[in-house]
């Protein structure tokens, strides 16, 4: 049971993660392999404002402002200039960005783990199972956001540009819309969702160095590879299938050591049976 | 003074010269019609137009404003837009979320619900399918949807790229119907058409777009009968 609840919150974090790189990859038709880094950039943000003015609220607060910001100048600065450009030299960029990230947090903090301590919620006993409370507040929250970003992506006129952007940036361009400040909403969207992930991430290991990201920002994408890239609700279920097997073969002392093996075989299995992901849409070629 | 004026317009795939200097104008209330053979350049000129293809030289005049340069989302707001070939309606978003996109540039709530009956009152099979997935719409009915949608940006010029490209002939009857109609209602037509005589019959002037030049020009009836374009293009 509390492997369970452990997993669900796990994949909760992984799913918050790889809807950023879904969306981005499903709108600006690109991977955004700094994306992990953003969580990194998320927890220093936290661990500073909390040195400084001791209220998490404000460091919560504050690591949204940066993580959105950050991707947003991310965006504009990189990637921008390269809209048209081939897909490898994007990737390239894409990858270059998070070593800079990765270096630049460790020019600030240095290469050392620190420490951070957010406050303890305890645990709650659920008939006879005791769980985490930090673990239930991440999959209300995490559900929530979800939740409304679906509403907000299936109901608003920003979010239905977004799915047409996603299907034909030319015809989008048609109807009106600014495709580049969509991508740009996109990207401050998949940020802000990373500080999410990254204060849940922090609950549970209290602990950051500036390659913090790199290990999550990798599950996250392939989860968002298992539920097929693009999609939103795929990123979802892709996020929350890897966690729970994550937490359940954690759980068992004999495949707990290839927890990890286990993980990415997953993902060889789904790529070789179905390419396009548990619920990836099939790719039109323009003829 | 004409409505839409391209000007020496001239349009580069990479090294290869697709447009090689055309110059047309679209005069307020009329129906123009571009026709021309596959390859001959009319969707690369239609396309450049509304910045989806950068220009490499000439001038588009729109309403007295240089718009050469202008992004194409910007030139929607101005009041022209384009029913692009292959009519490239949103396969996954349902019927009615199409024509909401169409209205993107519109703010007022009110008046959106009213243009959509409209439409749907228009196009009874749109009506019918509203709450469908449009990528599950036939051809004929996607065209529908496709025209629809543009008209709901009121534009006062509208483009339209072989709209009948790949319908069954009662569908294509049917488009050049709406397309008659909708004019009627006062707006401007830009047509791009390989079923030139269709496009011809409903068209006030005409020019001939051959491998990127224009080689003729003229009202639509005397295209009709010129002996050249009936040998080249209305098989005749």
């Amino acid at each position: 049971m509390s492997t369970i609840m452990d997993g669900l919150s796990l994949g909760a974090i992984y799913a918050l993660i790889a809807l950023g790189y879904t969306m981005v990859y499903g709108i600006a038709k690109m991977l955004n392999f700094a994306h992990g880094d953003i969580i990194m950039v998320g927890a220093y943000a936290i661990l500073t404002t909390l040195e400084l003015t001791g209220n998490p609220y404000i460091a919560i607060a504050v690591s949204i402002v940066i993580c959105t910001v950050s991707g947003i100048v991310i965006e504009r600065l990189a990637y921008k200039p390269l809209r048209g450009a081939s897909p490898l030299a994007v990737l390239i960029t894409a990858i270059g960005v998070s070593f800079l990230l990765q270096a630049i947090a460790q020019l600030i903090y240095g290469s050392k783990s620190q420490s951070i301590s957010l406050p303890d919620f305890g645990k709650v006993v659920i008939g006879k199972y005791a769980i985490n409370v930090s673990t239930i507040i991440t999959l209300v929250v995490g559900g929530l956001i979800m939740a409304g970003l679906t509403l907000f992506v299936k109901k608003t006129n920003t979010g239905r540009a977004m799915q047409a952007v996603s299907e034909d940036r030319g015809a989008a361009l048609l109807m009106g819309v600014n495709v580049n400040r969509i991508i740009m909403i996109t990207f401050a969207i998949g940020s802000a969702l990373a500080a999410f992930a990254s204060l849940f991430y922090l609950m549970q290991i209290p602990s950051i160095t500036p390659t913090l990201g790199s290990m999550p920002g990798i599950k996250a994408f392939t989860a968002a590879v298992i539920g097929g890239i693009g999609s939103i609700p795929g990123a979802m279920l892709g996020g929350v299938l890897l966690g729970l097997i994550e937490k359940i073969c954690l759980s068992i002392p004999a495949i707990s050591p290839y927890t990890t093996a286990i993980e990415f075989s997953l993902l060889i299995i789904i790529l070789l049976v179905k390419p396009i992901g548990l619920l990836g849409k099939q790719i039109r070629e323009k003829v | 003074m004409a409505l839409l004026e391209v000007k020496d317009l001239e349009v580069f795939y990479g090294m290869i010269q697709a447009i090689k200097g055309i110059s047309f104008e679209v005069n307020e209330g009329e129906i123009v019609t571009l026709i021309g053979a596959n390859g001959a350049g009319k969707t690369t000129t239609m396309q450049s137009i509304m910045g989806l293809i950068p220009i490499k030289k000439g001038t588009v005049t729109y309403d007295g404003q240089d718009i050469t340069k202008v992004p194409g989302n910007k030139i929607v707001r101005l009041g022209m837009t384009q029913v692009p070939e292959g009519r490239r309606i949103f396969q996954e978003l349902t019927v009615y979320d199409n024509l909401l996109m169409g209205a993107y540039t519109v703010k007022d709530k009110k008046k959106i619900q009213q243009d959509i009956d409209e439409i749907c009152t228009r196009f009874e099979i749109l009506g019918q399918r509203k709450n469908q997935i449009a990528g599950t719409l036939s051809g004929g009915e996607q065209q529908m949807l496709a025209m629809g949608r543009a008209m709901m940006s009121h534009p006062k010029l509208l483009m339209l790229d072989e709209p009948s490209m790949g319908l069954s002939p009662l569908f294509v009857d049917k488009v050049f119907d709406i397309i008659k109609d909708y004019h009627k209602s006062g707006t401007t037509i830009l047509l791009v058409e390989q079923n030139a005589k269709k496009a011809l019959s409903i068209a006030d002037r005409a020019y001939v777009l051959e491998t990127g030049s224009i080689s003729m020009s003229g009202s639509a009836s005397d295209l009709l009968n010129d002996e050249n374009v009936k040998k080249a293009y209305l098989g005749a």
